[in-house]
């Protein structure tokens, strides 16, 4: 049992705790995201599943989902949304900015000491010559992200959803639109278009 | 850095607006980042826009800490810090009110079919990203190769990314790239 974990007498959260036997505390918000946080390199998500619905016991598999699935939808980085949600969902905004501020604090000053050192020695050769490697594969990496969450699309042979997507790579990767101006034409479109294609295979 | 006579105020409101337009996550916001960061203001070099995405992906934590690095060249710590809060706290109160609102009402069929709509948006966008960092980190076909190999080998694999970040940094150091 947790030193901090919520006594019987105090108001209970808004929303009915989800799984978790004993909700977490704020500092324990703070900690679990933290450590979640600096253990992901090239990506938070798998890390995050783990701490909260296989160690803690926070959530169900079922509920991470849906929250994350919440989280992805709306726009900015999904698991700093997740962080706020998640929290809030235990503790209210307190909760939320706890579990941002583990996920978020530690790595900023990690990033700004980094920051700093380039800024000295980002000319050094020998540095140079790092960066230009791992950059190379860092983006191969992005790259075999995004083949993977094609491959629904193309299994599904999901024309309109693949000329959408082909039609977002071609505004911004080529022609350089700014990515507001699309996203009010492509966003709209996209919703219209998906409501069209359910009311057809409904009908 | 320029002439912007408040460069910290620049990186709120730009930032702050890339926010709330950031479908898809971070790296799908790349290139608005690279658009606004070396073509609109000229903070950085096409180099040196590939060298902090390339930190980015090293370092521990969510990888929307690209804008701290790209605010840290603006401004320094403050930068760093404005630029950070400006991507994340947005995003991160709509998220807020959105969830209480949702958990309200989940019968609505709405959040499933702006979810669904959105998908291949975002995918593009990402696709948008990786093309973009693609053209300005590798400047030679050594380095094109190696980009290609990894995007295969993630791909086909299952291998810990950061193993092949680890060879792509010795290759570099050997002088391969």
């Amino acid at each position: 049992m947790p030193p901090d974990s919520q006594p019987a007498a105090l108001p209970a959260p808004e929303l009915p705790p989800l799984s978790a036997p004993t909700p977490p505390g704020l500092l324990e918000l703070f900690v679990a995201f933290a450590r979640m946080s600096l253990a992901g390199f090239g990506g938070v998500l798998v890390w995050a599943r783990r701490s909260i619905v296989d160690q803690h016991r926070w959530m169900t598999a079922d509920e991470f989902n849906e929250t994350f699935a919440l989280c992805h939808f709306l726009p900015g980085p999904n698991i700093v949304n997740l962080s706020v949600v998640f929290g809030s969902r235990f503790r209210g905004i307190p909760g939320g900015i706890a579990a941002f501020a583990g996920l978020v604090g530690p790595p900023v000053v990690i990033v700004t000491i980094l920051a700093a050192l380039y800024a000295r020695y980002g000319e050094i050769d020998a540095l140079r010559r790092i960066l230009a490697g791992v950059s190379s594969v860092a983006v191969g990496l992005l790259v075999a992200v995004v083949l993977r969450m094609m491959m629904p699309l193309i299994r599904k042979r999901d024309l309109v959803g693949l000329l959408i997507l082909a039609a977002v790579f071609i505004a911004i990767g080529l022609l350089r639109l700014p990515l507001p101006a699309v996203l009010l034409v492509a966003i709209p479109l996209s919703i219209a278009i998906t409501l069209v294609m359910r009311r057809r295979v409904a009908a | 850095m320029n002439s912007d006579p408040n460069p910290i105020w620049t990186l709120a409101w730009t930032f702050g607006l890339m926010s709330l337009f950031a479908v898809g996550g971070a790296n799908a916001a790349i290139p608005e980042m690279h658009r606004v960061a070396v073509e609109v203001h000229h903070w950085m070099t096409d180099k040196q826009f590939a060298d902090v995405f390339a930190i980015s992906q090293m370092s521990p934590g969510p990888n929307v800490l690209i804008v701290t690095l790209i605010g840290y060249s603006v401004a320094g710590v403050a930068g760093a810090l404005v630029a950070t809060l400006a991507m994340c706290g947005p995003t991160a109160i709509v998220a807020y009110y959105v969830s209480r609102l949702l958990a309200r009402s989940t019968q609505s069929r709405w959040p499933a079919i702006i979810q669904a709509a959105l998908v291949p948006l975002s995918i593009g966008l990402m696709g948008a990203s990786g093309l973009i960092l693609a053209v300005t980190s590798n400047r030679t076909w050594a380095a094109a190769l190696v980009t290609v190999a990894t995007a295969a080998l993630a791909f086909a694999t299952r291998l810990n990314p950061f193993w092949m970040l680890l060879a792509g940094g010795c290759l570099g150091f050997a002088g391969v790239i």
